[in-house]
């Protein structure tokens, strides 16, 4: 089956067979690699990518079912060579270790913040419950997240100068 | 890596197309809505559909929630992120924001519909204990025209229910009373998880009595999710902490528990007497 997707505002047209998963659609169809693939049953949370714009575990997507639709990976966060605040955060907190979970991570992160710009730690650790993180604990993950709001408020107030 | 079978696949751009299709297909076909209940079963080769009809693209024919007469309608395709946030339901009902703050985790409510949850007729869902508690009813389409089935009489076995092959969940419609309190308990082993037992309770209370009690409990073999007898002792009665616990010990006899990896069967039946307990008092304050 023939489907389009626009990937991080790219359009990809593909043939594809419909049991393909959007995970692997992501990874072997388009060698976006970012997105990572770990328990397959919807539980660990590294394949979360947004689907116009909602985080979903695309482990448990069709492919076919985004075509038509909008996907944002953990390689459309940065923007013309400036890394998102979110990836900034994890950085500067230390927010990982091995990087296997953080692409899902940064992606819950970033959908987060869009709707809830100012999250307290309570809505940052419920937004992320759907992840496991086996390395860092998620304390320095919390806090990445918490660095990127109190960056992004800064950033919209010197933009609102 | 898990892959499933081959299948057709075919979107649906109306229900009358997606009738259509569940039509030309025949029985081996199968609906998918979130497809967090299905995709995985596909996975495991534990469901091998034929074709999939898509249904993702009816989010208007088969969305919203809405009061409309005495009734709250809520359309099959709500997901539970949205329920979660609509405060027409969860001010209504505060069962949905009790219920749907433990469903699975966020990323997995944003894809998950309250039609494919009752659908899916796991014994351990827990929408099918909260619509079970609130005397809800389903509505179901097929070619033949709508018709309606009280959500007690929805379920008829595991991963049994009244929906036909050819047919569709469209929406669910729970009654609205004025002097309704609700709530619902559930103990997981850790966050996301199913339930190890769970229990609902509406209570409507006048003049200091109890006139109506819907108790609605999953994971613990209770059939068709409620708790008839538990129900009846409460018709009348005045609520207090003692006809409480009396409800939750006759709610308990009548379930019939399985020990699995969530727990042995006593401490399930014990959850569903306390849990129940807990429901009602919680309910009752509410009011
Ligand atoms: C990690 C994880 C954790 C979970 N935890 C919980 C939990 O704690 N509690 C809980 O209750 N659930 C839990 N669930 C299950 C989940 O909430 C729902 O069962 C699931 O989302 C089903 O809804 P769906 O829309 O994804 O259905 P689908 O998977 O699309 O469909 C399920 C079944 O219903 C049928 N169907 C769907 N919609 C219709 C319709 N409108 N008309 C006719 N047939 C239809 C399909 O053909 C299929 O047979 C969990 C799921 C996952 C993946
Ligand atoms: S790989 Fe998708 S949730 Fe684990
Ligand atoms: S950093 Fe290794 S799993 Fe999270």
């Amino acid at each position: 089956m023939r489907i389009t997707v626009s990937v991080n505002g790219q359009s990809y047209t593909r043939d594809v067979e419909p049991r393909l998963l959007l995970v692997h659609f992501l990874r072997d169809e388009l060698d976006l690699t970012g997105t990572h693939w770990g328990c397959d049953t919807s539980n660990c949370g590294v394949c979360t990518v947004r689907l116009d714009g909602v985080p979903v575990k695309s482990c448990t997507v069709l492919a076919v079912m985004a075509d038509g639709h909008e996907v944002t990976t953990v390689e459309g966060l940065e923007r013309d060579g400036e890394l998102d605040a979110v990836q900034k955060g994890f950085v500067e907190c230390h927010g990982l270790q091995c990087g296997f979970c953080t692409p899902g991570m940064l992606l819950t992160a970033r959908a987060l913040l869009d709707r809830h710009p100012d999250p307290d730690e309570s809505q940052i650790r419920e937004a992320i419950s759907g992840q496991l993180c086996r390395c860092t604990g998620y304390e320095n993950i919390v806090r990445s997240i918490r660095w990127a709001a109190t960056s992004d408020v800064a950033e919209s107030a010197t933009e609102a100068k | 890596m898990q892959v499933p079978a081959t299948f057709e696949y075919e979107r649906a751009d109306s229900v009358p197309h997606a009738l259509e299709l569940l039509e030309h297909y025949g029985p081996e076909a199968r609906v998918v809505a979130g497809g967090h209940s299905l995709i995985p079963m596909m996975k495991l080769r534990l469901a091998q559909p034929e074709a999939l009809i898509d249904i993702n693209g009816l989010a208007d024919e088969l969305g919203g929630i809405a009061v409309e007469g005495d009734e709250l309608a809520i359309g099959a395709m709500v997901r539970h992120t949205e329920l979660l946030e609509s405060a027409t339901a969860t001010d209504l009902f505060p069962i949905f924001r009790d219920a749907e703050r433990v469903i699975a985790d966020p990323i997995v409510r944003n894809r998950g519909t309250v039609g494919g949850s009752l659908c899916q007729g796991d014994p351990s869902e827990d929408l099918s204990a909260v619509f079970a508690a609130l005397r809800a009813t389903a509505v179901i389409q097929g070619p033949g025209g709508t018709r309606t089935v009280p959500v007690r009489e929805f379920h008829q076995g595991p991963y049994e229910t009244a929906v036909e092959p050819n047919e569709l969940l469209i929406q669910l419609r729970v009654p609205v009373a004025p002097g309704t309190g609700s709530a619902y308990e559930k103990v997981e082993r850790r966050v996301g998880d199913w339930p190890v037992a769970a229990a609902g309770a509406v209570l409507r209370i006048e003049g200091g009595t109890i006139v109506q009690a819907g108790i609605g409990l999953t994971a613990v073999g209770a059939a068709h999710f409620c708790a008839p007898e538990a129900e009846a002792y409460l018709d009348g009665r005045v609520p207090d902490a003692e006809a409480f616990a009396q409800a939750g010990r006759i709610a308990a006899e009548h379930c019939e528990p399985h020990a699995d990896q969530r727990g042995p069967a006593d401490y399930k039946r014990h959850l569903a007497a306390e849990l129940t307990r807990r429901a009602l008092a919680r309910a009752a304050g509410r009011i």
